[in-house]
């Protein structure tokens, strides 16, 4: 049974490095590149409603 | 909640209140760190009185400059970054506003008027007693409300990554601060409470709080006031926003793991020790990617750093941050960290970190801030920002080498064996060792105190609208690069 | 344009996501502390503090000294040699909240309970200068001074109870008499003290037995510090976590 479970425990380790990649190539996929970088304006866009 | 919210101005009457009291805890802070710097290095200030010595005076220090300057300075950049990035109004309206600054204000007092009369936890950086910690966990969740109210009243369809990282740092500090403060009060009536936790669990879960109290508290929000103050300052969009997207999700994932390495060697199991240490080294790599999305926002914009002595101060700041997330992860090594624990070269590397990080990204802003907030033109002097930055980052550079090179005496004293087999140095002999490096220290935080002067003359008659006739501000190197201009 | 909802639950979501990521390290580090139970050494001899040590500890705590003082003797040779056998887990088992310390601005204190005399101790903290000339120390001569004020002695013993350290109801209400039977032994009864709480220091601690002080407090309680695990005839697989 223990060596179930440490087959178990080292599948952890797969997937929070399957959960990074994902991030990582969601987030640079070119595609995705122009709408993503565009919130970067967001600070950059700031009309004052009052001054 | 249904007045119109687009015609409604922003609320900055709360943000020029927790703007003044940073600068107002900031001073203090820095002063009561001058005065116990002081009493290592010539005991006598210590004065023999039960409430000025240094026992009592440390937590005050610690609390003042985290808590207080660290802490006004979270409230008053998030509050304002959140409603210009969301364009959108503080939720709960001025009243609610109102609680969380005289609430947090409460708390701070509180806090440190029972330090100095001997009432604390012993938990560091979590000394209030049980009945401080209640009060701050209800202006807390006021706070979480207020900022998650106003992120949902949103016009601007993305949530900006400077308001994920404040977002972090409100949940995650929420957690720690509820789970490392769990304690039974001796009677309802009196101050003294008995932590739940004992022994090796209590070790690690203080450090579990400890570390992350460092890293969503003096990183994680700061590095949401990166990704704002820097952009505007250098009026350029974020190196990569891609980027930030991978540096936020590993960051809040990865600095949870690393408390283990304030306890190497320790009675904490090894099992435990190692992960910490795994973690913490690979916690430099999204610290970095922080700092590299941070100056790398500069790019097309680096002849600012010549005429902008407020961006050369966030600059510095996150160079000081990549400098000392690059020293922490090598400082946990268990190798390593045997050589620095116990010793000063722990306290080089927290003040790496605390004023040249978490200090000068907070002059920054305010530097920015300021003249917003009371509607001025500019600052009455930007050759005064310039002095600040020489006369405090000198300081940090003495403070740092004073500690750096006190610490690793320290630490090779205590483990040198002389000739015939035996300890060569007895402890005094090492106490005795560390007086020159605790004067230079003391004078490394005489002279941030005296650039935190300057900044405050410089705030004060810029607030008034004053207006310094000087010559424009043209660093040196720039005078010469382009002289007929 | 956008629906409401879907605005809603993004930063509802982003909550939920921060707060799952942020939780995992935590869980996976300090739940294994309290289920494994070879954390603890399985040792002989610890017992909870007596009430007059319980009040030295609250001083120690009062007054920061674990802000320059540690109380963790690590596995180097240079420091076994200096203050004695490492620590173990199982020595600050009912210490609510833990002393081990993070710095050493002053020496190491785990095993300091007998190595100095009562008087050198009393000595020490009225002006640590006149026994170690080169120390930096605050001097503490308000403890002398100050009576012991422990009429709540038996609640402090109650809310540690509560907590898991176990107090057993005849020392909760001795609590009073024992800090006398420790501290001014010839009026009270050491030998009931003693049985209930081992290897407890006895005597007169500041000096002046006239009176039970803070002083006789702090000093009652470093005597006591490292003491109490027996070392003799412990194995390898005992000290196994």
């Amino acid at each position: 049974m223990d060596g179930f479970y440490e087959f178990i425990r080292s599948l952890w380790l797969l997937w929070l490095m399957a959960v990074f990649i994902g991030i990582v190539v969601w987030a640079f996929w070119p595609k995705r590149k122009r709408e993503l970088e565009a919130h970067g304006q967001i600070p950059l866009r700031d009309d004052d409603p009052e001054s | 909640m249904s007045e119109a919210v687009a015609t409604q101005p922003y609320n900055e009457e709360v943000v020029r209140q927790f703007t003044i009291a940073t600068v107002f805890w900031g001073v203090i802070g820095f002063l009561v760190g001058v005065v116990i710097a002081l009493q290592l290095a010539f005991p006598v200030l210590n004065l023999g009185l039960e409430w000025t010595t240094f026992g009592r005076l440390r937590p005050v220090h610690t609390s003042a400059v985290i808590f207080a300057f660290g802490g006004n300075a979270l409230f008053a950049t998030s509050l304002y970054v959140v409603q210009r990035t969301c364009r959108a109004t503080l939720w709960g309206g001025p009243a609610t506003a109102s609680f969380l600054f005289w609430g947090y204000q409460a708390f701070i007092v509180l806090a440190a008027s029972g330090y100095v009369l001997g009432v604390t936890q012993s938990k560091e950086y979590a000394e209030p007693e049980w009945y401080v910690d209640l009060w701050l966990t209800i202006v807390w969740v006021v706070y979480l409300f207020v900022f998650v109210g106003t992120i949902m009243r949103r016009k601007e369809p993305h949530i900006y990554v400077a308001n994920w990282f404040y977002l972090a740092y409100i949940i995650t500090i929420a957690m720690l601060h509820l789970v490392n403060n769990m304690a039974l009060p001796v009677s309802f009536f009196g101050t003294k409470s008995y932590i739940l936790w004992s022994g090796v669990q209590d070790a690690l879960t203080q450090w579990w709080y400890g570390h992350n109290a460092v890293g969503f508290f003096l990183t994680a929000g700061f590095l949401g006031m990166m990704y704002y103050f820097v952009p505007k300052q250098a009026e350029r969009p974020v190196y990569s926003y891609r980027l930030s997207i991978v540096h936020f999700w590993s960051l809040i994932f990865l600095y949870i793991w690393a408390g283990p390495h304030h306890l190497h060697y320790t009675a904490l199991p090894d099992w435990a020790q190692t992960l910490g240490m795994t973690f913490s080294v690979m916690l430099w790599m999204p610290s970095w990617g922080g700092m590299i999305n941070g100056i790398m926002t500069l790019s097309g914009a680096w002849d600012k750093l010549r005429t902008d002595p407020i961006l050369r101060m966030l600059v510095a700041s996150i160079a000081f941050y990549g400098m000392s997330t690059f020293e922490g992860p090598m400082m946990s090594i268990k190798p390593v960290n045997a050589l620095s624990h116990y010793t000063d070269w722990t306290i080089g590397h927290v003040h790496s970190g605390a004023l040249g990080w978490v200090a000068f990204i907070s002059f920054g802003a305010v530097y920015y801030l300021v003249p917003k907030l009371w509607k001025r033109e500019r600052l009455y002097s930007i050759r005064m920002v310039s002095y600040h930055f020489w006369i405090s980052t000198i300081g940090i550079v003495l403070y740092i080498t004073a500690m750096w090179v006190g610490g690793i005496t320290q630490g090779l004293m205590w483990r040198a064996y002389d000739e015939l087999g035996f300890l060569q140095y007895s402890f005094a002999e090492t106490v005795e060792a560390m007086h020159p490096y605790y004067v230079i220290r003391a004078l490394g935080g005489v002279l941030f105190l005296l650039g935190s002067f300057v900044m405050v003359y410089n705030l004060i008659r810029t607030a008034r609208g004053d207006l310094r006739d000087e010559a424009p501000y043209v660093s040196p190197t720039a005078a010469q690069a382009a002289p007929a201009e | 344009m956008f629906s409401h909802e879907k605005i809603e639950t993004n930063v509802i979501l982003m909550s939920v996501l921060t707060l799952l990521t942020v939780s995992i390290g935590g869980l996976v580090e300090i739940v294994p502390l309290y289920t494994i139970e070879s954390t603890i050494e399985r040792v002989k001899g610890m017992r909870p503090y007596t009430p007059l040590e319980l009040m030295g500890r609250n001083i120690y705590i009062r007054e920061g000294c674990y802000l320059c003082h540690s109380q963790m003797v690590r596995p180097f040779r240079d420091e076994v040699e200096r203050y004695g056998h490492y620590s173990l887990a199982a020595e600050s088992m009912y210490d609510h909240p833990f002393q081990w310390g993070s710095k050493r601005t002053g020496p190491d204190l785990a095993r300091v309970g007998g190595k100095y005399s009562h008087e050198w101790h009393a000595a020490h903290m009225t002006d640590p200068r006149s026994v170690v000339p080169e120390s930096i120390m605050p001097a503490y001569p308000f403890l002398r001074e100050h009576a012991l004020d422990a009429d709540d002695i038996a609640e402090h013993l109650k809310t540690n109870k509560a907590i898991g350290v176990p107090y057993s109801d005849d020392m909760i209400s001795n609590a009073a008499d024992d800090i006398v039977n420790q501290a001014d032994p010839e009026n009270g009864d050491p030998d009931a003290l003693q049985e209930r709480y081992p290897k407890a220091a006895i005597g007169d601690f500041d000096g002046d037995p006239a009176r039970v002080t803070e002083l006789d407090a702090l000093i009652a309680y470093l005597q006591v510090l490292g003491t109490l695990v027996e070392f003799g005839e412990l194995t390898a697989e005992d000290l196994r976590q």
